[in-house]
């Protein structure tokens, strides 16, 4: 591996050095000096990258780097809007892709060359049944002998990827299907024809971790029986980790490093690949206790992370933490239980005062409504949660999608009345009140949201955006207060009079921290605030937050899919499924030795740094 | 599934109903009084209450309306005031070449509609695709009676080839009654044509960009073959989302064109009605006009169903 | 009309799509020019309008029965009708009505349609009710709506734009409707509550200035509409009674010249699709101008 910080463009050669057959490899995709750019502006910078028969490839960047690009540019998928230049050539073909019509190159999709997209509920076409979509891509490539050995050939696909009752699922139309069986639906299209080579474009991003897990493990098995390439595109390292032997890494329409993933993991190179590390790592720097974040990595001297402990997420030393919770309480749901744990409280015993929030015997059944013909149907979001959170906790709430915490959540801030149970907060109840009665309530607890997109009026300036809490103060305090409490979330007094699009992603979220605190609340609600955000910012956010929570003596309620995030940030962690909590304590102890073997399964589930 | 059903259907039997106490409000607010407006200022009261008398016209509102709308459920459109005699059977001569006319016209407009939409969205950018978009573009800022007039100009006074105005009943002279139907039709739906294209454009538009056009070219068909295979039954559903606005759209619009043909449809009837000033007639057709409209919207969101199967399985 | 709504229950975490780098980019320069000419277009009606109160090239209702029907001259440029008036004139003038029908029909339709489907939109489920009343309304096409309203109280300039602006109403309340929803659906809308604000608050500052662009386009392209059914109307003659002139009553007027003077439609006919086609072309243009999503996607 040759030095990686690239500024100057000059083409990286690939790395050749690993040889998983022990034969002379054969190249099966040669990029070369690949441009891509708009009208305006180029947005792939002269790209060289090289994929051998049967390997697995990572390619990794956060948003906007450039590498979906690559892979819709060998697959002849690009906008009509976006132009190319230099080359890519496929094993056995003379022409250069990125030159072949449209005709030409038609036939080596879905044959010699297969793709996974990101987002499976809306990559299947709505109107056709599955399996006929699946027979589809083995017709139009003349492998079918009739429509019903394709058909036949079809239900053997989708029993090869797992799909239960494959003969039932190819009668099935697309919605009658979860989001990890489209997607295995998916790969079974992908993979029909055994192609030489695979691109997956974050395929697992939009699915829970422990269907992420299955399709990960599924795909890597697919592509080694048959013997493909896998250039597999996410932001997300640990899943590289998992499925890769090589990996490159991309920023801004260029490569900055590549080579063997244990080489690149232990011995990163290039600064932003360090950075990218140790932010994925959500990585503590010793001397500060604080997140190692990009600006760090590239401003002051390095921090070197030690080979160790880089793989596994570090979690702050439990002796530097202030102890918030006087008592420690690990319980979990035994199964078939019907009764009603509180989880979380205080023995009787402790003599303390009653907890700040206090959620009992919640329930909330949504009624869907009917579509066409369809009539309405009763969906349970929550079945009766009971728990505390004590005055000065990070309380984390993990779930995985569709367990009730979003709607506990809007219980909680008193943004859904319907439902039963009670929540007190700071012994004043909250369910069933009306919205002028809940005054106190928008004074006590404020909410950052996950879309720093959506979370912030692109109509609104930022001073109305931070005040919108202050109902009744007058413009000028106002516009003090927002000055002020910008500078707090490290942001310039002068973006009081910007717009929201005017910002990064980054700067949004603290601009919606910072209308979170205006008020001085004294409960901060966090749902999922980070997990929009690339690694990269991610750090910066979750120190900034820590920071805050500190200063402002804030009880925390994080609410978030990310069970590494929650690691970081929270005392106390409860974890949800199909609208209860099932276990509940401290969070080492719980991500340490849970006691629900659905706990024990989601931990296993997220994939870590750790090479294998 | 079938509760649903019986609830859509509720939906438009209660749509219905609050339509008709509308027209009938409606109707019924015209100032003055309808017995005296027919027969003129010489009358004597005597004769005109003698008419209110037998209009039924000195009942209070409420029990007219009652007895209106039982007359409807019964199949009786109402009694004209100036014939004195049952308006059904001429609305519902009027109704049938109406929606002959308008059937004719969907039809058109459709043929027009979904190769030119189509077209212009795959040629998207290129010059022929512009010239496309520009022509419906100009269509549909002609008025429906502007190209009648223009199609009379050419095809029926120029070059001769259909009659100019009248009609003639398909079981009187199936092909005269095609001669008669060809301008017409035409006129309503080239107009028609040009909106419902622009429609089809913008739906083909959205459907090209879908997630699942993208993985049908992945695999490996090409992009023409997609829209064909996957495109095109997925952009017919924005499209029938809008028949039955077209057919609204039509059905007013048959009403000017009758007038320029000849046509003795609703139109014609309306403004003949209009004309006598009987209300009672133009009650009749305004209410006929409507339970149309709203029927149309019933079938078109049941077809919904038939085209999508989210709507139709419940899960 | 009421198309089947989505209403799946939107669930956590989602990881930003990575569509800002596939998204497509619009071509900028076409699009402005549909706006350029859509605005030069309506600049020139409206000029026109303007123009017919200063000043017409003869009086546009002075009738003259030894000069009917005469091709174009120097004294008529366009000639004149079947009763000797000037169809230059009677074109400029006949300018005034549509505009006017328009104007009013458009802001009827937007004050009656815009609160009701804001009300709609941020209601829940009595929003769907005030669908419901929005479907009923809609049944009734706007000309048909106009044409009971002359009958009921007699042609006028009043009862069509009454009648048409009714009509429109239901299309401005269907679009702020859906505008409205997507706007209560966005997080600054939750936000907004949690911050303890009402729904007057959200109404007036998060969606109406979000809502703005589609309503303006709305109301352009519904005034194209005004515009030719004001020109139906007018040629059924239940629109602005004689003498006032107006393109549709020229057409109706020139229909029974039709075989020997063709060409007098011609004129009327042409400054109707114009007009139409001028607001069609604004209304496009600023679709794609003002398209919010278009915007926050840069």
């Amino acid at each position: 591996m040759t030095l990686s910080g690239n500024p100057s463009g000059a083409p990286l050669e690939p790395d050749t050095r690993i040889d998983p057959g022990g034969s002379q490899p054969t190249p099966v995709l040669t990029v070369r000096d690949l441009r891509v750019g708009t009208a305006h502006t180029e947005i792939l910078h002269g790209l060289n990258l090289t994929i051998n028969g049967g390997e697995r490839v990572g390619l990794i960047g956060e948003s906007g780097s450039g590498k979906s690009i690559t892979c819709l540019s060998a697959m002849g998928l690009l906008p009509d809007n976006l132009s190319t230049g230099g080359s890519i050539r496929l094993a056995g073909i003379e022409e250069n892709l990125l030159e072949m019509p449209e005709a030409a190159l038609a036939p080596l999709r879905g044959s010699r060359m297969s793709m996974v997209f990101q987002e499976p509920m809306t990559a299947l076409n709505p109107l056709q049944r599955v399996g006929r979509q699946v027979a589809e891509v083995i017709d139009i490539h003349g492998h079918g002998q009739s429509h019903q050995s394709s058909s036949a050939r079809a239900v053997e696909l989708l029993d090869s990827v797992g799909i239960p009752d494959p003969g039932r699922a190819a009668q099935a139309f697309p919605h009658q299907l979860s989001g990890g069986q489209r997607q295995r639906v998916m790969l079974a299209m992908a993979m029909a024809n055994t192609p030489d080579l695979l691109f997956a474009d974050e395929p697992t991003t939009a699915l829970d971790v422990t269907v992420q897990a299955q399709v990960l493990e599924l795909m890597r098995r697919q592509v080694r029986e048959a013997g493909s390439s896998l250039l597999f595109i996410t932001h997300d390292l640990a899943i590289v980790a998992e499925i890769c032997e090589r990996v490159l890494i991309m920023r801004h329409g260029e490569l900055v490093e590549q080579g063997p993933i244990d080489r690149v993991f232990s011995d990163p190179q290039h600064p932003y690949t360090k950075a990218l590390l140790a932010a994925s790592g959500l990585e503590v720097n010793p001397s500060t206790g604080r997140l190692v974040t990009l600006a760090d990595l590239t401003a002051g001297p390095v921090v070197d992370p030690q080979p160790g402990s880089e793989g596994e997420a570090a979690p702050r030393d439990p002796a530097d933490r202030p102890e918030r919770t006087p008592f420690r309480i690990h319980e979990s749901l035994p199964d078939g239980h019907q009764g009603t744990i509180v989880f979380n409280r205080a023995p009787a015993s402790s003599g303390l005062a009653p907890a700040m929030v206090q959620v009992t015997e919640l329930t909330r059944t949504y009624l869907r409504p009917g579509r066409g013909l369809k009539g309405p149907t009763k969906v349970p979001a929550l079945r009766g949660v009971s728990f505390d959170v004590r005055e000065g906790q990070h309380f984390g709430i993990v779930g995985e999608s569709g367990c009730g915490k979003s709607t506990l959540l809007r219980m909680l801030t008193g943004l859904e009345r319907d439902g039963s149970g009670s929540v007190q907060i700071g012994g004043r109840e909250v369910v069933g009140q009306r919205e002028r009665n809940l005054r106190w309530l928008r004074q006590e607890v404020q909410i950052v949201f996950q879309d720093p997109m959506g979370s912030l009026d692109p109509r609104m300036r930022v001073e109305d955006i931070v005040t919108e809490s202050l109902i009744g103060v007058p413009r000028s305090e106002r516009r003090e207060r927002a000055q002020k409490i910008l500078l707090d979330v490290d942001l310039p007094a002068d973006a009081v009079d910007r717009y929201p699009h005017e910002f990064s992603g980054g700067q949004r979220q603290r601009i919606a921290i910072a209308r979170a605190l205006v008020n001085s609340p004294r409960i901060l609600v966090a749902d999922e605030a980070v997990s929009a955000l690339d690694v990269s910012v991610r750090a910066q956010v979750l120190n900034l937050l820590s920071d805050l929570v500190d200063a402002y003596g804030l009880t925390l309620l994080f609410v978030s899919h990310d069970l590494h995030v929650v690691r970081h940030v929270c005392d106390t962690v409860a974890v949800m499924k199909a609208g209860r909590i099932i276990e509940c304590g401290p969070t080492d102890e719980v991500y340490d030795s849970p006691q629900h073997p659905y706990t024990a399964s989601l931990i296993r589930a997220v994939p870590t740094l750790q090479v294998a | 599934m079938a509760v649903n059903l019986l609830r859509r259907i509720g939906i438009f039997i209660l749509t219905a109903f609050v339509a008709s106490i509308l027209v009938f409000l409606l109707l019924s607010v015209v100032p003055g009084d309808p017995a005296r407006a027919q027969l003129g200022t010489d009358a004597s009261q005597a004769e005109v209450d003698a008419l209110q008398q037998r209009l039924g016209l000195n009942r209070p509102v409420p029990l007219r309306y009652l007895l209106w709308l039982g007359g409807l459920l019964h199949g009786d459109l109402g009694t004209s005031f100036v014939t004195r005699q049952s308006v059904t059977p001429e609305v519902m001569n009027a109704l049938q070449v109406s929606l002959l006319l308008v059937v004719a016209g969907m039809l058109v407009a459709v043929i027009i509609a979904i190769p030119l939409g189509t077209m212009s969205a795959m040629r998207q950018g290129r010059a022929d695709g512009v010239v496309l978009s520009a022509l419906s573009q100009i269509g549909i800022s002609i008025p429906n009676f502007l190209m009648a007039l223009l199609l009379v100009v050419v095809l029926a006074v120029r070059w001769g080839v259909a009659p100019a105005s009248g009609w003639v009943a398909p079981a009187i002279s199936p092909g005269g009654f095609l001669a008669h139907l060809i301008l017409p039709a035409l006129a309503l739906g080239i107009v028609r044509g040009a909106i419902l294209s622009r429609y089809t454009r913008s739906a083909v538009l959205d459907i090209q960009r879908d997630d699942f056009m993208r993985t049908a070219r992945a695999k490996g068909l090409t992009s023409g073959r997609a829209l064909w295979r996957h495109g095109l039954r997925n952009a017919l559903i924005p499209v029938v989302t809008v028949t039955g606005v077209e057919f609204s759209g039509l059905l007013v619009g048959a009403v000017v064109i009758e007038t320029v043909f000849v046509i003795p449809g609703l139109g014609s009837l309306l403004l003949q009605s209009v004309a006598n000033r009987d209300m009672a007639e133009v009650q009749a057709v305004v209410m006929v006009i409507v339970f149309m409209v709203l029927l149309i919207n019933l079938l078109v969101d049941l077809a919904y169903t038939i085209i999508d199967p989210r709507l139709r399985s419940a899960r | 009309m009421s198309a089947p709504t989505s209403s799946e229950p939107t669930s956590t975490a989602r990881p930003p799509a990575a569509a800002a780098a596939t998204a497509p980019a619009r071509r900028g320069g076409r699009l402005n020019a549909m706006l350029i000419t859509g605005a030069v277009m309506v600049g020139v009606v409206v000029l026109i309008c303007i123009v017919s109160f200063l000043w017409t090239p003869m009086s546009p209702v002075a009738t003259d029965p030894i000069d009917r029907l005469q091709a174009g001259s120097a004294a008529h440029w366009l000639g004149t009708d079947g009763l000797g008036r000037d169809v230059t004139s009677q074109l400029i003038v006949g300018s005034r009505i549509p505009l006017l029908v328009g104007v009013v029909a458009v802001l009827i339709a937007l004050l009656l349609g815009v609160p009701w489907g804001i009300l709609a939109g941020m209601a829940g489920r009595p929003g769907q009710w005030c669908m419901r009343w929005n479907d009923i309304v809609q049944a009734f096409p706007p000309l048909l709506l106009a044409v009971v309203f002359a009958a009921v109280f007699g042609a006028s300039t009043w009862s069509a734009m009454l009648a048409l602006g009714i009509g429109f109403a239901p299309g401005f309340a269907r679009v702020t409707r859906s505008g409205t929803i997507q706007v209560m659906s966005r997080e600054y809308a939750v936000a907004a509550r949690a911050a303890g604000r009402g729904p007057l608050f959200t109404a007036i500052h998060h969606v109406v200035p979000n809502i703005r662009s589609i309503v303006i386009v709305q109301a352009t392209v519904t005034f194209a509409l005004a515009v030719l059914s004001e020109a139906a109307l007018s040629f059924l003659g239940l629109g602005t009674p004689a003498p006032t002139p107006s393109w549709g009553r020229m057409l109706q007027e020139a229909q029974a010249y039709i075989y020997n003077r063709p060409t007098l439609i011609l004129w009327p006919g042409v400054a109707i699709a114009w007009t139409v086609l001028a607001f069609n072309l604004l209304g496009d243009g600023l679709r794609d101008q003002l398209d919010p999503r278009m915007k926050e996607r840069r």
